[in-house]
């Protein structure tokens, strides 16, 4: 017997009944290895109106490249501490913010290696299925041969790039676009 | 390293597209521009895993999570949790929410003047067994309003987030039932465009699962994506 995944539906407005049992803004305890960041922005609308009923959440590796999973069979150590898994609800302007470590590089499928990167699932009111994307970080040079940002037209990379914050040290910010010109990047990757 | 076995891509109008005007709230939300197909890489096969969750009688009996009894008609929701191959699930993370038996969430924003239930939160949660099955007693949730347009009412739902092995598994859906007048109104509901799939969301009366003078049973069981049959070529 074989069939379809279930179909998705939206979260709706009260998902914060459920779902933010589980907040999860800061994924790098004490002794969970790697450089610490801040990553803030906001989730913004078509109209450029603040999405203040969103929850995002992000999967990483850590530090040496190596996701807390059975399936990653990489010879690089694993840390307790560190589960790679955040859930970060947005506030009544739209904002967020969670504090990470940033992720070592991890093989795309031909074997080379990702830029750093999180990946995010996007869920709101009114997103009747999740937005799936992923966040970079600056100033890295892996930027130019990635795997997933060379499937991107150059002109739309940068969203998926956080940027600096001038005066911040460890704070970087990357802001969701879900409609517009400048919209994010989405990626279809599955269900 | 091991070949990347990827998850199945959704069947093509089983899930629903981002933009349907119907339900208002995705005409400002919904991308303009279609999403960028990527290949499954190590960062999209792996995914979090809830080991550590405590689920006590109170996470899955969202009757008993206050001194006194809530209002409303018991139920049992259960079911299982596999994949499209019908391989289980296990240590599945499902968390669930609802309105009270007048149709009411216990949410700041929600206006509708129907009472709030002081023995009632409506939210629970439960990882699946080694077979892929869970189990929730609850109440059977009210009707609500909404604004969307003119004598908007949502039918009867129960909300469910679940975990599957992957990231590229991650599913947020509502369970409705059978017979729900409100149904064929409702712009939710009916957002995705195979009619088959819609049903699917539908739970299944279930005598088995009764409670002989206590709660009638529902079933509802969750599919995930399957494996590709063959690792993707490097
Ligand atoms: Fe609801």
């Amino acid at each position: 017997m074989s069939s379809n995944a279930t179909t998705s539906q939206t979260i709706g407005p009260f998902f914060s009944i459920g779902m933010c049992r589980s907040i999860k803004q800061n994924l790098a305890d004490a002794n969970v290895s790697g450089e610490r960041v801040n990553i803030e922005g906001r989730v913004l609308d078509g109209d450029r109106q603040p999405v203040p009923d969103a929850i995002l959440e992000i999967w990483q590796a850590n530090s040496h490249g190596k996701y807390a999973h059975p399936e990653d069979d990489q010879d690089k150590p694993r840390e307790a501490n560190f589960t790679g898994y955040g859930r970060i609800p947005t506030n009544i302007e739209g904002k967020f913010h969670f504090t990470t470590i940033k992720p070592g590089q991890v093989p795309d499928p031909d074997g080379k290696l990702q830029a750093p990167h999180i990946v995010v699932s996007v869920f709101a009111r009114g997103l009747l299925r999740r937005l799936v994307t992923r966040i970079y970080f600056p100033d890295e040079p892996a930027n130019d041969s990635d795997f997933a940002l060379k499937l991107v037209e150059p002109s739309r990379r940068g969203t998926l790039i956080a940027k600096k914050v001038a005066g911040g040290v460890g704070v970087l910010e990357w802001n969701l676009i879900l409609q517009g010109s400048d919209e994010t990047v989405f990626f279809d990757c599955g269900l | 390293m091991a070949r990347i076995l990827p998850y199945r891509r959704p069947h093509p109008e089983t899930q629903p597209r981002y933009l349907h005007s119907p339900y208002a709230s995705t005409i400002k939300r919904a991308p303009a521009k279609p999403p960028v197909y990527l290949p499954q890489t190590l960062s999209e096969i792996t995914g979090p895993s809830f080991p550590n969750v405590v689920t006590d009688i109170k996470a899955t009996d969202l009757t008993r999570q206050h001194h006194g009894d809530p209002l409303g008609e018991r139920i049992i929701v259960s079911g299982r949790v596999i994949d499209e191959d019908g391989r289980p699930l296990r240590q599945a993370l499902i968390e669930i929410w609802q309105a009270n038996a007048a149709g009411r969430y216990l949410h700041e924003s929600d206006q509708h003047q129907a009472p709030l239930d002081p023995n009632f939160t409506g939210c629970g949660h439960a990882l699946t067994d080694n077979e892929g099955k869970y189990r929730f007693v609850t109440v059977r949730p009210g009707a609500y309003p909404w604004g969307n347009h003119h004598n908007a009412w949502r039918p009867a739902h129960i909300h469910f987030s679940v975990f599957g092995p992957a990231f590229a598994t991650r599913l947020v859906t509502q369970m409705y039932f059978s017979g729900d007048p409100l149904l064929p109104f409702d712009p939710i509901f009916n957002c995705t465009a195979d009619e088959g799939a819609r049903n699917r969301l539908i739970s299944v009366f279930d005598w088995e699962t009764t409670i002989p003078s206590q709660a009638l049973g529902y079933r509802f069981d969750i599919v995930m994506s399957g494996r590709e049959a063959t690792p993707m070529e490097r």
